[in-house]
Order: structure tokens, then C-alpha cells, then sequence
């Protein structure tokens, strides 16, 4: 390195360090970013030769056809369930497991583990577990329902129903990830804080939540919540797995909707527009969230 | 306002030892009466249990089975901390991050149920009386250290606690702040006659706020006293060590006499054998070197201004310390005679 100045040389290490990621980020990110837009205004089909502008006309067919907007129309469902009840039970089981790890701190690991489990297992082989425990004649969940005089359903094939089964599974799946960064979150709060608010007299359980636990939570919560949508937002393996979007589109959700259509039927432009539009969703979304949120959870 | 002038609750503590689940053993069993509006000063190194106490006292910790707290008449050992009535300010100031300096201060009024007029009087009072006025609707992160702990204290007077713990409050802080918020602290106690217990490491601390100082080690009381007793009469080696700087003479008496390395002090009715004697470095003058009960060669000199202090080797087995006002110069290796003022000398 002759006749380079200490601060060339730093900067040339500085760029040989992050050179490499975003070389990798421009050509497998930026760049098919940028070549899925273009197609979605093609009338592309895999394989061929060539190819078409067509304008928005793709954009058109998803926000107009009944399919396409039904596939929107699940996908926001889904997502606006799955989020706050898998937000709310991962924090109530976070708050439990904290509190017991102090009195019964093996049980509290055990069930950790437990709730995790979901988490770390794989979908497709979970998928497998849920078709025979929802089986409308022969599966756990409508032998009990009968067994308290309950009516069975048919939990994957009814077009009503369908939809929020899967986003239960969708729950049951993402509890065990918010649990444990509410548990990261709810170690990391100074314990004086709560001895300075039962010092000032609160001395009920919700008190102390509200005074200390909840906005000492804020950003592992704002953080939970961006995860959470983004993730419910690409639901796929349990539509893939269980009900292949139906029964007739009940259970057709956007990511879904974009295999079938890019990889089943080849649509390669229409396909670009259901990911772009997805991406939209995803995006704003987050933008959204750390706007609004984040001056609101930092306190500076 | 806290009028309790000279009427402050009095603290009982009766027998409280304390036991960790993992069986470390934080307190032996200490029993002390704390008079109402006095402060008292627990001062000892990190580990003495002088904040297990003060937690005894919250309420954050409950002692072992058979220790008792007592506030006034009533026993409290069994009361949480949340119906103490007790205002404690933590080392950390544990001030809460997501509300304004305002909210902090009213936040136990409110929990309380005050009216909204009582809260904002009171807050006003507050306010005023830590003379921060102007940070009022400032976030906690937007304060510096000294703000910070202003603010802690006028959230634990607020609620006109019975009692106000204090925990290390000022050791977070640099020495400039910690020496003007000892003032302000020394007026606001004083003021107030609140009974008042305020953990320390710091012996300077202990010194100017203590109406007494317990000074702890190990999980036991060494001494209770007033600062001329604990500074003064020290009753065992480790109070005196603690304590300010302390020198350390030993040889044997014969006739009256202690004979040291570096030459002999005469000693009022002492027995014949082996002694060590004890005296502050101010308790010491330097004198010639002919005719100085002892004899010794200058290892250190350290100018402070007021004073020189100086290290005096072959004086005694270990350096001696001496401080002197003058304004005579010193050098290293120079020979110098020491005098001790003989009604200084410790005995222990």
C-alpha cells in the first residue's frame, strides 16, 4: 500500500469489507426486483420466446378478477387475525413463563421448549399432523367436539371456515418465535423499575404492567409486530400443504396465488404483478409500522 | 409539606439476619432503633449488607424468621413495600423512561388517588423545592446524571413517604455534582426532619449527611456512632482503616515506653509487651531530626494546597503517614522527625 494515505486505505478496506454483500444484494435482490416490475407489465409466459407491454393490464386482472381479489381479500384476513392473537397469547405465555422461572424454573423451561417446538419443526410434517387431527370423521378435534355433544366441522373444506383455520395454525405456529423475544424483552426490563412503582404504591399486578412492563416492552413489541405481519403476510406451506387455496378459493391467499400462477400455469407476468403487489403490501406495512411506532417506543 | 420537623417515624429493626435462597448469608441478626427525623448513614464496601438492610427496611426484602421491623408502633415486618409508605431513590434512579419529569414526580399521587388539584400542587412543590422548574416537561432521556437523581428525589417526597431510603443515590455521579447534590440532599433531609436512611460507600458521604453512621462489614454492624465517634473513638481496626487514613505503629512497650523502629513514644499506663498503636496523619507533626520521637526518611510527597502530605518510611514497619499545613518544602530521601500528639493515639 505505497503512497496511499491512512484514509484511502481505511476506505479501501472499508469497501473491500462491505463490497462483497452488496454486490450479492444488488445481483440477487435489486436487480430481480427490478426485472419482476418489468415483467408485471408484460404478458410473459414461461418458456416463451416472446413477449408483450401490456400496460397495467395485469395489475387490472388481480384487483378486478374475483379470484385475484379473493386471494387479496384472504391474505388481509388472515394477516389481521393472525397478528394480534399471536401477539397477545405470545406475551400472556412470556409473562407467565418469566414469572415462573422464579418459583419453578425447570417447568418453565420445559414448557419454553414446548412452545417453541411449533418453531422449530417443519411445516410441512406439522401440516401432515394437523390434516389428521382436523380429519372431519376420524380426527381428535371432532371426536372430542362430539364426545361434549358438539357438532364436528369440516374444518378444511368448509368454504366459511377454512380461511380461519388455517390462520389458528398460523397462531399456534408463530406463539413460540413472539414468545421468545417477549421473554428476551421482558429479561432486559431493570427490575428497580418495579420496585420504584410498588415504592410508590401500585400494587396491583396491572399497575405494574401498565406503568413499567408494557412501555419497557415497546420496541421488542414494535419489533414482534413487524416479524409477525411480514411472515403471515408470505403464508404458504399450510395453504400448499392443507387445501391448496380451496375449496374453491376459500383459502387462496397472494403468495399462493403467485406459485399457482407462475409455477403451475406459467404466467410469469401476472405472477410479477401478484409479487408486486405483495411487496406493496409488505413494504407500506412496515413503513407504516416504524413510522408511526418507533419515535413512540424509544423514548429519546 | 412534610411538616414532621423533629417527629419524623422512628425505625425498629429487631434481629433481622438474612438468608439468600442459595444460603449466602447477607445479615447476622442486627438490631438498631432509628430516631424519628434523624438520618442515619449505613457505610461499609459492596457486600457488608448495608443495602440488604436498607431493602429490609423497604420492604423488598423480607429477614429471616424472628427479625422484625417496626415503624413507630406498628409492626411492619409483614407489610409489602407498596404499603409502606416509604420513598426510596435508587442508585439507578429507576425513573420511568416513557413519561416527562412531571409524570415521574406525580405518578405515586396519582396511584394513590390524590385529586387532580392536590397532584399539581403538590408537583408544583416539587418542583420548586429541587429547583427544576424548567425541565418539567423533558423526557428522562433528554436529563444528565445530576438532573436525573433530582428528579428520583422529588418523586420519592412527593408521596410524603413516613421514611426515605436513599441507596447509593450519588454514586453513578462525578465527584463535582456528587459533592453539590450532598448539599442540596444535607438541606432538603434537614428541611424536611424526615427519618431518613442513605446507603454509602463513600465516607465522605457518611460524614457530612450522617446524624449517625452505621459502618458494616461482612454482614455485621462494626460501630454505631456519631462521625466524631466513628472518626475519633474507632472501636475495632476495621472501622479505623475504613475511616479516613490511618496510621499503624507497632513494637514492644517496656516501662512505659513504646520502643518502634524508628525510635520510642512515650505511652500513659500501658503493660509491658508487644503493641500496636494507631494515629490520624493529621494527629502527627514533623519535627527535627534530633530530638523527634521518631526518626524517618521521606518517601513521598504529595503537594494538596492546604496541606502536604507526606510517606515517612523506616519510621515504623509499615510507611507512616503524616499531613502538615505548613509551607516548608519537602524531597524524597530527606530525613525528617516525627512527633505525635500523644492524646490522639489509638489503642485497639
Amino acid at each position: 500500500m505505497i503512497g496511499l494515505s491512512r484514509r484511502a486505505r481505511d476506505g479501501l478496506t472499508d469497501l473491500w469489507l462491505v463490497g462483497p454483500a452488496s454486490l450479492a444484494l444488488l445481483v440477487l435482490i435489486f436487480v430481480p426486483v427490478v426485472a419482476v416490475a418489468i415483467l408485471s407489465f408484460t404478458d410473459y409466459q414461461f418458456g416463451a420466446r416472446t413477449f408483450n407491454f401490456i400496460g397495467l393490464e395485469n395489475y387490472k386482472t388481480l384487483l378486478t378478477d374475483p379470484i385475484g381479489r379473493r386471494a387479496i381479500t384472504n391474505t388481509l384476513l388472515y394477516v389481521a387475525i393472525v397478528i394480534p392473537f399471536s401477539m397477545i397469547f405470545a406475551l400472556l405465555v412470556a409473562i407467565g413463563l418469566h414469572g415462573m422461572a422464579s418459583w419453578a424454573a425447570p417447568l418453565s423451561r420445559i414448557l419454553r421448549a414446548a412452545y417453541f417446538l411449533p418453531v422449530a419443526a417443519t411445516l410441512v410434517a406439522m401440516a401432515i399432523a394437523w390434516q389428521m387431527l382436523l380429519h372431519p370423521s376420524i380426527g381428535l378435534v371432532n371426536t372430542f367436539l362430539n364426545a361434549i355433544g358438539l357438532p364436528g366441522q369440516a374444518w378444511l373444506s368448509d368454504r366459511g371456515l377454512v380461511l380461519y383455520t388455517l390462520a389458528a395454525i398460523g397462531i399456534w405456529q408463530t406463539i413460540g418465535y413472539n414468545m421468545v423475544l417477549f421473554l428476551a424483552g421482558l429479561a432486559a426490563i431493570p427490575g428497580h423499575l418495579y420496585e420504584a412503582a410498588a415504592c410508590d404504591g401500585a400494587d396491583r399486578q396491572w399497575e405494574r404492567f401498565w406503568t413499567v412492563t408494557w412501555p419497557m416492552l415497546g420496541p421488542t413489541t414494535l419489533f414482534v409486530l413487524v416479524v409477525t405481519a411480514t411472515n403471515s403476510f408470505r403464508v404458504f406451506e399450510t395453504v400448499a400443504t392443507l387445501t391448496k387455496g380451496g375449496p374453491a378459493f376459500a383459502s387462496d391467499t397472494l403468495v399462493y396465488a403467485l406459485y399457482r400462477e407462475g409455477f403451475v400455469y406459467f404466467k410469469a407476468g401476472y405472477a410479477s404483478a401478484i409479487t408486486i403487489v405483495f411487496f406493496v403490501f409488505v413494504l407500506v406495512l412496515t413503513l407504516t409500522q416504524f413510522g408511526l411506532l418507533e419515535r413512540r417506543v424509544h423514548y429519546r | 409539606m412534610v411538616d414532621s420537623r423533629g417527629r419524623g417515624t422512628s425505625i425498629r429493626i429487631r434481629e433481622c439476619a438474612k438468608t439468600f435462597p442459595d444460603g449466602t448469608r447477607a445479615l447476622e441478626p442486627m438490631s438498631l432503633e432509628i430516631h424519628g427525623g434523624e438520618t442515619v448513614v449505613f457505610l461499609g464496601p459492596s457486600g457488608c449488607g448495608k443495602t440488604t438492610t436498607l431493602r429490609i427496611i423497604a420492604g423488598l426484602e423480607s429477614p429471616d424468621s424472628g427479625g422484625q421491623v417496626w415503624f413507630d408502633d406498628e409492626d411492619v415486618t409483614a407489610l409489602p413495600i407498596e404499603h409502606r409508605n416509604v420513598g426510596m431513590v435508587f442508585q439507578s434512579y429507576a425513573l420511568f423512561p416513557n413519561m416527562n419529569v412531571e409524570e415521574n414526580i406525580a405518578y405515586g399521587l396519582k396511584i394513590r388517588k390524590f385529586s387532580r388539584g392536590e397532584v399539581s400542587s403538590r408537583v408544583e412543590e416539587m418542583l420548586d423545592m429541587m429547583q427544576i422548574h424548567e425541565l418539567r416537561h423533558r423526557t428522562i432521556n433528554q436529563l444528565s446524571g445530576g438532573q436525573r437523581q433530582r428528579v428520583a428525589l422529588a418523586r420519592a417526597i412527593a408521596v410524603q413517604p413516613k421514611v426515605l431510603l436513599l441507596d447509593e443515590p450519588l454514586t453513578a455521579l462525578d465527584a463535582l455534582l456528587r459533592e453539590r447534590l450532598r448539599v442540596d440532599i444535607d438541606r432538603l433531609l434537614r428541611d424536611l426532619g424526615i427519618t431518613a436512611v442513605y446507603v454509602t460507600h463513600d465516607q465522605a458521604e457518611a460524614m457530612s449527611l450522617g446524624d449517625r453512621i452505621v459502618v458494616m462489614s461482612h454482614g455485621r454492624v462494626a460501630q454505631v456512632g456519631t462521625p466524631r465517634q466513628i472518626y475519633f473513638e474507632p472501636r475495632d481496626p476495621f472501622v479505623a482503616d475504613f475511616i479516613g487514613t490511618m496510621n499503624r505503629l507497632s513494637g514492644v512497650v517496656e516501662n512505659g515506653v513504646l520502643t518502634a523502629r524508628g525510635g520510642s513514644v512515650e505511652l500513659d499506663e500501658h503493660p509491658d509487651g508487644p503493641i500496636e498503636i494507631l494515629f490520624r496523619p493529621e494527629s502527627a507533626t514533623i519535627g527535627n531530626t534530633g530530638n523527634s520521637m521518631l526518626q524517618g526518611r521521606v518517601s513521598g510527597v504529595f503537594f494538596l494546597g492546604d496541606r502536604t502530605r507526606l510517606i515517612i518510611e523506616e519510621a515504623g514497619e509499615e510507611p507512616v503517614i503524616v499531613e502538615t499545613a505548613g509551607s516548608r518544602e519537602f524531597e524524597t530521601g530527606q530525613r525528617v522527625g516525627v512527633d505525635i500528639d500523644r492524646d490522639a493515639i489509638l489503642v485497639l
